[in-house]
Parts: C-alpha cells; structure tokens; sequence
C-alpha cells in the first residue's frame, strides 16, 4: 500500500517505521528541514520537507498514487484541508486524521475524512472505564464504540466465580469471547466454570457494558 | 432579512478589525474573536460589538461566540486552512446563512470553491488592482 503521512514528532516518527516494516511505500510530509533530515536518516521513506496542505507538495508526494493519507499535526485545520484536498484534488481513496479538539470528531467525517480520530477521546474513554476499576486492565472501542472490548480479571469477592456462564445472568449485547487461566487462552462454553484469577475478555455493546460488570464482579461503577 | 444582522468577524488582524469595526458602525450586531488580545486594539472607538478571547480552531471558542445566532460569518484569520475550516464548521455545524472565506494561497481557492465555499482570494484581489492601476498609468502617461 502507498501511504503518505503528514506530520511530525514522535507519532510520524513511529508511525511511518511502523508503515515501512510492514512493506508499506511510506511517503512522509514534514514542515520542520531539521527534523524531516532525521526522519530521512532513520526510516526507510521518502521525506519531503514542506506543507502537506499545500496542492504542489501533496503532488510531489504522488498523491494521486496514494491509497491512504494521514494527517496527523498538532492542528485540526491542517489535518482537515491536508485530507479534504488529498481526497478531492487528487483522489485518495482512504483519508484518516487526528483530531486535536474532540469535539471535532464527527464534523471531519461528515466533511468527507474516512476516519477522524481523537487521542484525547481514546485516552478519556480508557481512564473513564478504568477509574473505580482497577481489575480492568484494557478497554478499547471498535468500530466508532459501536462495540468496547475489555479485559478483566476475576478476584475472589466476584459473585461469578464457580458459576458456568449459563447461570450467569448476562446481558444479551454481552459475551465472554476468551478466558485466559495459567497463561492458557481458551473459548468458554455454556458449561464453563469460571474461577479466581480468571482473565476475561469481554465483548460488549456499550449499553449493556455496566450491567455485564456488575454480573462478573459484582461492583456497581 | 433583518436591516441590522448578527456578523461573526474571525480574526481581528488588519482585515478583520477594518470589517468588524465597519459593520458595527452601521448598527449590526458584531461578534469578532481573535486568540491574540492586543488584535482588539486595531478595531475603532465606535466598535460596540463583542469581543471573544479565544482560538476560532476550538468548538468551544465558537459556541461561547454563539455562531449559531448568526446571519453571517467572515472568517479572516491569517491562516488559509483556519478559515477554511472555520467556514465549513460554520456552514455545516452552525447553520450560518452566509460564510465569507479569505484565502491567500490561490492554490486552495479552486478547490473550495468546488466545495461549495464563497472563498475571497485577497490576493489574486490585490494582483488585479495592480494591473488596473499600472494600466490606467501607462494609458495617462501615454495622452
């Protein structure tokens, strides 16, 4: 795939060495020469130094090539017209920008970007499900949130543990995907009893998620 | 539309303060922003309008300066993609009637106008009265 990343710092840094060990042709657009010289030395890609915003340096990237553009400065106003041009001018099929105000989200993907993501967004959700809830050792969304994984481990206070699945009062948009006992990962079924220290991977849609918790460790958030 | 309109004026530079100050000596109702506090001591004595202190390129800046009220919104910022995004927040978040975007990198212009943005390239505006004037010169020197 041609990818053409816009951006600097550490994100593009590792983002487009990332890219290029998965055989990625990885093009990086970066305003700053001091740093875009580094980036030359030390990832496997074609640097230009410059404004990705601009029609003339997206062209000297081959935009018109590219199968994905990423925006990912420090402005949303950059990242916004980086893609919008890169889409409409030079028809890029897949467009993802980082969105630096959450609230910005859902304007840039109603303005036409594939993907506009919020790491402030990402991290809140993150500290929001953890707070309270320190046996929760991941969460992410996926798909836009329409669906949250999770990590949880089960402690001795939970009313699960020694419970099969199928006695367990679960929401319906909930699900155990994985149980993970002695560094073993095994898919549950109905009659699987759960035990203390359990690591479960839980699968759920947001509205449900609350209810789902408090089955498996009895806590209310 | 009302005689006197509710103008939201983004950017209180050079542009900015002359339109701002402008309009609301003829009685609209002004809103100008700007994230640069000394940008408001360009605008004239007789600005009565509001005055927000924040980045345009925050939602938040945009609420407080409730663009949603507004018939109109000019967006004048020294930065091309600011105004460009402004404009598109304003006529697609916001609701705003009439959106009035200054360009200066003509590059963009064709572009956006594509997409459907009412863009004013002040410096393709700047190029034209040069000509003019050179033309109108050389036309006087010549009788």
């Amino acid at each position: 795939m041609r990818v053409i990343l816009i951006g600097d710092g550490k994100l593009a840094y590792f983002l487009g060495k990332k890219f290029v060990a998965q055989r990625h042709r990885v093009t990086i657009i970066n305003a700053h020469p001091s740093e875009a010289e580094e980036f030359s030395h030390q990832i496997k890609a074609t640097v230009i130094v410059g404004d990705g915003t601009h029609p003339p340096i997206l062209k000297e990237a081959e935009a018109e090539k590219a199968d994905l553009v990423l925006a990912l400065t420090a402005y949303d106003e950059d990242n916004l017209v980086a893609c919008q041009i890169a889409q409409h001018y030079y028809g890029v099929p897949r467009t993802i920008a980082l969105v630096n105000d959450p609230a910005h989200q859902q304007f840039f993907e109603q303005m036409g970007i594939t993907v506009a993501f919020s790491a402030t967004q990402i991290l809140a959700n993150l500290i929001e499900k953890r707070a309270d809830f320190e046996d929760i050792a991941n969460f992410f969304a996926v798909d836009g949130g329409q669906i949250g994984i999770t990590e949880i481990i089960l402690d001795e206070d939970s009313p699960a543990v020694g419970k099969t699945l199928q006695n367990l009062n679960l929401p319906t948009g909930a699900l155990i995907g994985c149980i993970i006992r002695q560094d073993k990962a095994f898919v549950p079924r109905g009659w699987s009893h759960l035990q203390v220290g359990d690591r479960l991977i839980l699968i759920s849609q947001p509205e449900h998620y609350q209810q789902f918790l408090e089955v498996l460790t009895g806590k209310v958030e | 539309m009302a005689k006197f309109l509710e103008i939201t004026v983004i950017g209180c530079g050079r542009l900015g303060s002359i339109l701002a100050s402008h309009f609301s000596q003829q009685g609209h109702n002004v809103v100008v922003i700007d994230r640069d506090k000394s940008a408001f001591e360009h605008l004239t004595e007789e600005f009565s309008g509001f005055a927000i202190y924040g980045d345009a390129a925050e939602m938040q800046v945009l609420q407080e300066a409730k663009l949603e009220q507004a018939d109109c919104a000019i967006a004048v910022t020294g930065k091309d993609n600011l105004n460009i995004m402004v404009s598109q927040l304003a006529k697609t978040v916001f609701d705003v009637p009439i959106v009035l975007t200054r360009i200066l990198e003509p590059a963009r212009e064709e572009i956006y106008q594509k997409l459907g943005l009412t863009i004013i390239s002040t410096t393709k505006i700047s190029a034209t009265a040069f000509f003019q004037t050179l033309q109108q010169q050389l036309e006087e020197n010549v009788s």
